[in-house]
């Protein structure tokens, strides 16, 4: 292999790019428009709960409870009801979310030390939705309530919690990176899975075949210039979100160029595998699409945790390149981690660009 | 009549011929609704736990005891100094650290708090805000049994899915995604492939009127819709075990008003379309992505920022989705899902009137 005619294919691919501004632009285009769109739609930042108050006291400790629920921020009140039971039809269409139920003789009780006890129904049916409800309203109501020791030795461990990382736990900060990742991989993989099967559909590839050029020359350079327009959408990405959601990079940029590069790389690499494999542009395209854009939604824990799945898919998605990214970005950008916390993750893209490089070099003999 | 029912046989005498739909028909809804089934959940189960215990007393370990045996925590670290949690949590070996300081023995024996520590990843804001959550309800459970209880007592009652499980909510959603997918797309495929093969402009010089071609060519899809029902409902309530609480007959009734909106859909790309592979392309970036993002499918609308809430009532699966998890996990029926339903027929309605005069053209 040799650099000068492996840039003399990059060369030639860049040309043909140029004359073809519109692919160039969508590449760029697609990723900060893509990452300006979901940023913004995409949350798990739970606000305007839809609270109903039931309140069968009716007295000033219990108007108390129901202005914590509203003054911390995530609750709107859109009922008032003194009997649960006429909530069933809010319920039931989704108009109210969650009731707190104050009890008759609350505040008898509470000036008495007597034991209280305050309802929270709550619409489980989006469970995490609803266990982040239930989350903001514990932490309300041990705010507002007293404690009382049974024996005189008696006292509640006190828990001091302390948030890293993402002290506000903004949803914003975890999806952000992760919507990167998931950009990177389905706008790569589908500018390259055309490279190949294209010359192969114009019938070009005969007279590569002709010229000096080995295989993985050809499929290395025909990777170069789309590895620059990639960077330059990463890092156009990567200040939007700086600007836009404030993701901040806390580790070191070198790094975080380093690994973005390679992950880049093995996707460049898997389009390219792709366009061995295919023998139309359409055949590629589509493999191209379904290849890239369902496993790094669903299997890479950009949505959803890996750990929770069952060990079968859990071992399945070892397959998906976005899974090792996904964790040195988060953990370069989120947690300023060094190398020696993902170095297992850059081991793993390497080992799995390397094996998709050599397949394809494989394929592109066998063509050639 | 006569002649809808003529176009109507000739399009499943079609269908019948192509080799490739059986296994696209009955095989892969299913395989999709498995694999999503699977990898979409949102359970957070056992918390990956760091602990140092800088006290070593028996009071100590019964304190880490107790977050060992709920079923909330599994410890994956033990640590000696508060300088490991760092790199732990980096690396995600742990999510929540919790930190027993020295003296805390002590403390308890003369009845004070003894303030133990506890450090969430917060990078995950999911699993961090669940973990904290787990975290405080140990150590209130520790309280109570200690003697020292809250005066006011939150007392939950989960409605409707009562262990909180995110399959529940997850599973009727991918069962309209796969509708959407299956209806929409081979409709959109079959009418731009006729408009490929040329057979279009033979169908167009019969003397069917252009409203009985579309019904004709429509009607067999929104057959093959009924049968992705009918193959997945067992697999979600059989495999999956989603409670159905509603009626089955309301169910299949609602779909159908849904099916009009993504029939219709698939009309009106076939009128964009030149080739199929335009067809798919556009279905899948155009159609498929931005409902699955803006239909509450994973994100909660609520979450959104007002303008994209005001988007996602163009969205026909965001209704849908209202319906199924009306019916299956509150047993709700049409008199509470009707404004739904009306949405959809009439959202349906608009985009088959848009697709018939898009088709129009086009043929002009």
């Amino acid at each position: 292999m040799t650099l000068q005619r492996t840039l003399a294919v990059a060369v030639k691919e860049l040309l043909q790019l140029r004359r073809d501004p519109r692919t160039a632009l969508t590449l760029l285009g697609i990723p900060i428009v893509m990452l300006l769109i979901y940023g913004y739609a995409l949350s798990f930042d739970v606000e305007h709960i839809r609270l109903a108050v039931v309140d069968q006291d009716g007295t000033s400790s219990s108007r108390q409870v129901a202005d914590a629920f509203l003054k911390s921020g995530y609750f709107d009140l859109v009922a008032h009801a003194r009997d649960i039971r006429t909530l069933d039809p809010l319920f039931d269409s989704g108009k109210v979310q969650a009731a707190i139920v104050i009890p008759p003789r609350f505040s008898a009780d509470l000036a008495a030390s007597r034991q209280t006890v305050l309802q929270f129904v709550l619409d489980g049916s989006d469970s995490q939705t609803a266990t982040t409800i239930l989350a903001y309203a514990q932490q309300i109501v041990a705010s507002l309530s007293p404690i009382v020791r049974m024996s005189p030795g008696a006292a509640p461990v006190a828990g001091a919690p302390l948030v890293w990382y993402n002290p506000d736990l903004s949803s914003a900060r975890f999806l952000v990176p992760g919507l990167l990742a998931f950009i990177l991989m389905v706008t790569s993989v589908i500018a390259t899975a055309l490279a190949v099967v294209r010359e192969k559909e114009r019938g070009t590839m005969e007279s590569l075949r002709a010229t000096p050029l080995v295989a993985i020359e050809l499929l290395v350079g025909k990777m170069l210039p789309y590895l620059l327009v990639a960077s330059c959408s990463a890092t156009g990405a990567l200040v939007i979100a700086r600007i836009l959601f404030d993701v901040r990079v806390r580790g070191s940029l070198i790094w975080l160029a380093l690994v973005t590069l390679l992950f880049i790389a093995v996707c460049l690499g898997w389009g390219v595998f792709i366009s061995t494999l295919a023998d139309t542009q359409q055949v590629a395209f589509q493999l191209g699409l379904l290849s890239s854009m369902l496993p790094t939604f669903l299997l890479s824990g950009f949505i959803f945790p890996i750990s929770s799945m069952p060990p079968a898919l859990q071992f399945i998605t070892h397959l998906v390149p976005a899974r090792y990214f996904l964790v040195a970005l988060r953990g370069i950008v989120l947690k300023g981690a060094g190398p020696e916390v993902w170095w297992d993750q850059a081991a793993g893209l390497l080992v799995y660009g390397g094996i998709v490089l050599a397949l394809s070099t494989f394929r592109t003999l066998r063509t050639l | 009549m006569r002649t809808l029912l003529a176009i109507l046989v000739k399009e499943l005498l079609q269908l019948k011929r192509d080799p490739k739909i059986l296994p696209i028909l009955f095989i892969a809804p299913v395989i999709q609704l498995t694999i999503l089934g699977y990898a979409a959940t949102t359970d957070i189960k056992r918390v990956e736990l760091a602990v140092c215990d800088l006290d070593h007393t028996a009071t100590s370990r019964d304190l880490v005891e107790r977050f060992t045996s709920s079923r909330y925590f599994r410890i994956t670290a033990v640590v000696d100094s508060q300088d490991r949690f760092d790199a732990l949590l980096q690396s995600g070996g742990a999510r929540v650290a919790l930190t027993i300081p020295a003296g805390f023995e002590g403390e308890r024996a003369i009845g004070r708090s003894g303030a133990v520590q506890i450090v969430a990843d917060g990078a995950d804001a999911m699993s961090g805000t669940i973990g904290l959550g787990y975290a405080v309800s140990v150590l209130q459970g520790v309280s109570v049994q200690a003697g020292a209880r809250p005066l006011v007592e939150l007392r939950p009652a989960i409605l409707y899915n009562p262990d909180l499980v995110s399959r529940n909510f997850m599973i009727p959603g991918v069962l309209s995604l796969i509708i959407m997918i299956m209806t929409m797309m081979l409709t959109a495929m079959a009418l731009v492939r006729e408009s490929e093969l040329g057979t279009m402009e033979q169908l167009l010089v019969t003397p069917l009127r252009p409203g009985q071609i579309i019904v004709g060519k429509l009607l067999p899809y929104a057959l093959v819709g009924l049968i992705e029902v009918a193959t997945t409902l067992p697999v979600v309530l059989f495999w999956f075990r989603v409670p159905l609480r509603g009626s089955l007959l309301v169910l299949l009734l609602l779909t159908l008003p849904y099916m009009l909106c993504t029939l219709g859909l698939g009309l009106f790309i076939s009128t964009l379309a030149e080739t199929q592979q335009q067809a798919m392309m556009l279905s899948a970036f155009v159609f498929i992505m931005p409902q699955m993002l803006l239909s509450g499918f994973a994100f909660p609308i609520q979450n959104m920022p007002g303008l994209f809430q005001l988007l996602t009532y163009l969205v026909p699966q965001r209704y849908y989705l209202v319906i199924l998890r009306g019916v299956f996990l509150k047993g709700v029926g049409f008199s509470v899902l009707w404004p739904q339903a009306f949405a959809l027929a009439g959202l349906g309605t608009l985009i088959l009137v848009l697709a018939r005069l898009r088709f129009r053209r086009r043929l002009g």
